[in-house]
Parts: C-alpha cells; structure tokens; sequence
C-alpha cells in the first residue's frame, strides 16, 4: 500500500491527487518555484488540469486579461472622472487627450461646490436619507414586530397588501402618487418642497416589512414568553428584547433605505421641484448644461464621494442586502 | 398565544378575561401597525387604486373630475410616439438582457475561477454600482459627446472614425444600453458569484469523473445548479429595466427623432410636459398590466422555491 508522501517524492512532477499539505513539504528545495493552487474550492474548472504546465499559462493569461480588462471599464472611467475634473475646457477639448492633467489644482471641485451650491445639495441629500432612515426604521419595524409577534385579527390580510405592493412598478404608480403628495387626500396639506414627500413614501416599503418579519419570526417565542412574565409591555419587549437580537437586519433595512433614497432619482425630481430643496441627483442634473465641462465633472466626483464612504464603511451589510433582495419572496 | 394551563375549574373565569386579553392584544397591534398602515394606504394603496380611476376620468383639478371612459387611452393609442415608445422599450429590454444579464453571469464564473485578485475584482466590479445613477448617466453624456469625449478620443488613438453616439438614430438606444449595463452590472455578478459558490464540489468531481469538459461541466452543474437565481434575476432585470426613463431623461430626452422615447418617458411627458395627467395615468396603467404579469411569475418562482 503506497502511502501518499513516498508517491510523490517517486513521481514529483506528477500533481494528481496529492493533497496539498505533505505535498508541499516534500517540494520545499525543488525546481517548482510555487506551491500548486488549492484544492479547497473546487469549481467547474479541475484543479488537477489547473496544476498542469499549460493550466498555469492559461490561466496566468486569463488571469492578466480579467484584471486589465476590468481595470479598464471600471477604474479608468472614474480615474478620467477625478482628472477631467482637474483639466481646464481647451485641455478637454485637445485632441490627442491628456492622461494626466497638465497641472494638478483643485479649482474645478472648488468652482463646482460654488457654482452648483453643493453645500446645500448635499445637505438636503444628508436630511431626507436620515429622515427616511428614522422613519422607515420606526415604522416598519413595530409594523413587522406587529404582524410577526403580536398577531392581530386580519394581520394575513394586512401582510398580504403591504407584500401586494412589491408587484406594483414603482415607476408606473408615480403619478398618482405625486398627486397624493401634492394634496394629501383628507388632511389637504401640500407636501412638495417638503423632507415628508421623501419620508413618508419610503417608510411605505413592503420589502423591508418582508425581510424585518421573516427575521422575528425566527427569534424563539420561548424569549419573548420569558420576558412578558417578567412583566414587560410589548414595546418594551421590542426595545429591549427584539430589536438588540435584530442588529444584523436592521443594519441592512438601514442600508437600503439610505442607499435608496440617495440613488433615486425620478421621485425627488417629481416631488421636489425648487431648487434649493433638491436631492444632489437633481441639483447637478437640471444644472448640467450650463456649466462647464469641467465644473460638471468635478461636481459629479463630489456627488459620488457620499455613498462610496457609505459603501466603505457598510461593505458586509450592503452584500448581505444585495442576497437577501435577490432572493426575496 | 395563550399557553397558561389553569385547572380547569377556573373555566368559566376565563372568558371574558381571554377576550379581553384578545381585545387589549389587537388595540396594541393596530397601535404598531397604525404607523405602518396610514403610509402604505396614502403611498401605496391609494395611488395604486387611484392609478386605476384616473385613467377613466378627465381632471384639471378646478372642476369635479369627469368619467370619459376610453378617451385617454385612445389619446396615447394616437400619439405617433406611441408605437416607438414601446418598440423602444422592448428593444431596450431585450439589449439589456443580453448584455446587463448575459454578462454578468459570465463574468461571475469566470471570477469564481480565478484564486488571485478576488477581492480587487469584486470591488472593482461593483464600484458603477456605489455612484448615483445620475452621475454614471451625466459621466458616460461627457464619455459620450462627439467632439471631446472619451469613446471618441479612444476611437481616434486607434486612427477610427468616431462615432455620433446619442446624437445619431443608429446608435442612441445602444447607447444608453452601454451605460445602463455599465452602472448595473456589478450587483448582478455578486449575486451569481454568492450563487455559484454554494454549488458542491462534489458535483463538480462526479461530472468530471464522468468524462465531462469544462463546458460540459458548467452547461450541466453550474446552469442547472443556479437554475433558481438565473430565473428571478431574469424576471427583476425585465421588470427594472421596461420601467427605463433615468437614461432617455437625461442623455437624449427621447430624441432623435423618438429614437430613445421610452414608456415612462412618454408617461412623464404626458403628466408634466404636455399637461394630460390622465393619459399619463392611461399609459403609465398599460405598461402597469404588462409588468404585473412577470411580477406575478416572479413572486410565483420565489414563493414556491425558497425556504
């Protein structure tokens, strides 16, 4: 019986089927400069065929391919956003152009936050995704708790609408309710211009309701019992009990909401018509064609800087948002 | 909910206590829920059942509004941008989903291959995806522009006639196409990476020991494998994408010559442009009739397969 360390100091140059671990102790002082790929995760392509002289080319091959073909579609767009904005006109317009800006400066961003009043964009931005974050997260949470723990009569009926509205086209609804928002039915108010017409459609989200029950109905009724025969009322059960054991999922309803409202763009633009109370979306598009190339390009870079950070700082909650919205339902 | 085993002597004590219970239960519920309900009726609900009722009806708003029965629909039937609007939109969709769902499933397994640079390449994809989607649209506008922008430059480099992207019949509607995809893309190939990485390996050994190549393998292991995800992600993406109006609003305005007009972009021009709301409304409830049916497939597909 061969055992497996002797197998491959007989035939080194043969990789099938040596684990990795022994294997690479017996390398260690031979010809073959790197250790083989693992075999950890296996995918369609064989780690055996990968192992192979020719495995490695192709794959060092397709390898340099996937990297420069990707830098190139994804980063130089966004490198030539960053330095456009730093090139004046007649450098934008020169044929061949300029990699690299002929002086680097940063009047262009600064031109830009004047000239567009980026300050005040960005505020609002700032004001209607944290007001739909607040709200949204008041709202849909005790209605989830609601329908997930307390169970009132018709509560099926209920989820059964709020989940009815994720059929609807958000697009295809947005006229009527632009008129509900300009005249909302029964109290009369008026609510363009205002952070509302951005707060309270968003806390109308069935998707958040959805994801926020589908996870209380997984915290054991065994904790909640617990705490109602200490004599906790049912807010306090969800404040102190539920919503501490939800962090996961209200991180990434948080991210939603806040991403969402920052991306959208045909709602503000509908509902928020003056422009000192646009979203930044909206301020740099109806702007767009007065400015300068260069002013416009720099003002797009300071628009994106926002959720970039976002991004940075919620990485894990946005990928596990990005799953869960795939697989809804 | 209620769990107390008292004797059962106490029997009769019991009623009026439990439907009290039950009372105070349900007035607590609502209490949460009543948050909930008023901005789903107002924002949801409403709107939805008003989408309906405006399309039947002539408003200004001045007068009581007015039942004219098909009026409006017959209005947008005669629009002459009627008919390229929803061939637009239908060339749109299908362009899309052969680029923004073909693509990223590609690229997907081909990242789920590769053992270096992962983390860059993820990254690297799915940084379209962090800008707003008006500043992707604005930037590939520049990328765009026959004179000065970048794809013009590029094609000079390598001494080829430019193109006149948007401004041109031919090319306008690829054109958003490209940006569209460009600013999709990168969600669409995380979520197939996750799916991809939940196939056994074992699959994958037992198909090879079966004489299968590499294309074999993927065409009988990793497609039926992701079978699921590949379906829904294809139902959201015609949804997402027949609801098209960032692009045509900010690159081209519909034009030229209705080359790029799009549903919702007729519909927003009917409501805000040409001042008839209710033949918006009657637009906005055809394109509604026509999405309803892949949303109702979709949540079908989801309900029945997932846990």
């Amino acid at each position: 019986m061969p055992d497996t360390t002797t197998d491959v100091t007989v035939m080194p140059d043969s990789p099938t089927g040596t684990p990795a671990a022994p294997a690479r102790n017996e390398r260690r002082g031979r010809r073959r400069p790197r250790k083989p790929f693992g075999t950890q995760f296996r995918t369609a392509v064989s780690p055996h065929q990968l192992n192979t002289t020719r495995g490695r080319i192709i794959y060092w091959i397709v390898l340099a391919i996937v990297v420069v073909s990707f830098t190139a579609a994804f980063v130089f767009p966004l490198y030539w956003m960053v330095t456009g904005a730093m090139k004046s006109t007649e450098e934008l317009n020169s044929i061949p152009p300029t990699f690299l800006p002929s002086h680097f400066s940063l009047d262009g961003y600064l031109e830009a936050w004047d000239l567009l009043d980026l300050g005040t964009l960005l505020g609002n931005t700032a004001l209607y995704a944290g007001g739909a974050w607040l709200l949204t997260l008041a709202v849909d949470v005790s209605a989830a708790y609601a329908l997930s723990k307390l169970r009132p009569a018709l509560g099926k009926v209920v989820l059964a609408l709020m989940l009815s509205t994720l059929m609807i086209p958000p697009m295809v609804i947005m006229l009527p309710a632009y008129l509900t928002v300009k005249e909302v039915p029964i109290f009369g108010w008026n609510l363009l211009n205002t952070p509302w017409a951005i707060w309270l459609p968003a806390a109308a989200n069935g998707f958040n309701v959805f994801l926020l029950k589908r996870f209380f109905d997984s915290i054991p009724r065994e904790l909640l019992e617990a705490a109602e025969i200490d004599g906790a009322s049912p807010g306090r059960i969800l404040w102190s009990v539920v919503i501490p054991i939800s962090r996961p999922i209200l991180g990434v309803v948080s991210i939603l909401t806040v991403v969402n409202v920052w991306r959208d763009f045909v709602w503000p633009l509908l509902v928020l018509p003056d422009s000192d109370k646009m979203s930044v979306s909206i301020g740099i598009a109806s702007l767009s064609s007065q400015m300068p190339q260069n002013v416009l390009v720099a003002s797009l870079v300071i628009a994106s800087i926002p959720t970039i950070v976002v991004f940075f700082l919620f990485q894990r909650h946005i990928m596990a948002g990005l799953t869960a919205g795939s697989l809804k339902g | 909910m209620t769990t107390a085993s008292i004797p059962a002597a106490s029997g009769r004590r019991r009623q009026p206590t439990k439907l009290r219970r039950a009372v105070r239960r349900n007035v607590t519920a609502y209490g949460f829920l009543c948050g909930a309900l008023i901005c789903f009726a107002f924002f949801s609900w409403y709107p939805m059942v008003r989408e309906v009722i405006l399309s039947f009806q002539r408003t200004n708003f001045v007068d009581p509004p007015r039942w004219v029965g098909l009026e409006n629909f017959r209005t947008v039937i005669n629009d002459p941008a009627f008919g390229p609007a929803w061939v637009n939109t239908a060339v749109f969709t299908l362009l899309a989903l052969l680029c923004g769902y073909g693509i990223p499933f590609v690229t997907a397994i081909v990242l789920n291959e590769l053992r270096h640079a992962r983390a860059y390449l993820r990254f690297v994809v799915y940084l379209p995806v962090m800008l707003p989607p008006a500043v992707s649209v604005l930037l590939f506008q520049w990328f765009y522009n026959p004179d000065y922008g970048l794809f013009n430059q590029a094609l000079g480099l390598v001494h080829l006639p430019g193109l006149q992207w948007l401004n041109s019949t031919s090319t306008a509607l690829i054109s958003l196409v490209i940006v569209s995809t460009w600013m999709n893309m990168g969600s669409g190939t995380l979520i197939y990476l996750a799916a991809l990485q939940t196939i056994p390996s074992e699959l994958y050994e037992a198909a090879e020991l079966d004489g299968a190549g590499l294309f074999k393998r993927i065409w009988h292991v990793t497609i039926p494998q992701t079978k699921l995800i590949l379906l829904v992600m294809l139902l959201l993406q015609i949804v997402a994408t027949m609801q098209v109006f960032i692009e045509p609003y900010l690159l081209t305005g519909g034009g030229p010559e209705n080359a790029t007009v799009s549903v919702v972009y007729l519909m927003y021009q009917y409501a805000f442009n040409f001042g008839n709301l209710n033949a918006g409304n009657a637009l906005g409830l055809m394109l509604m009739i026509v999405l309803m049916v892949f949303s109702a497939i979709y949540l079908r597909v989801s309900r029945d397969n997932t846990v």
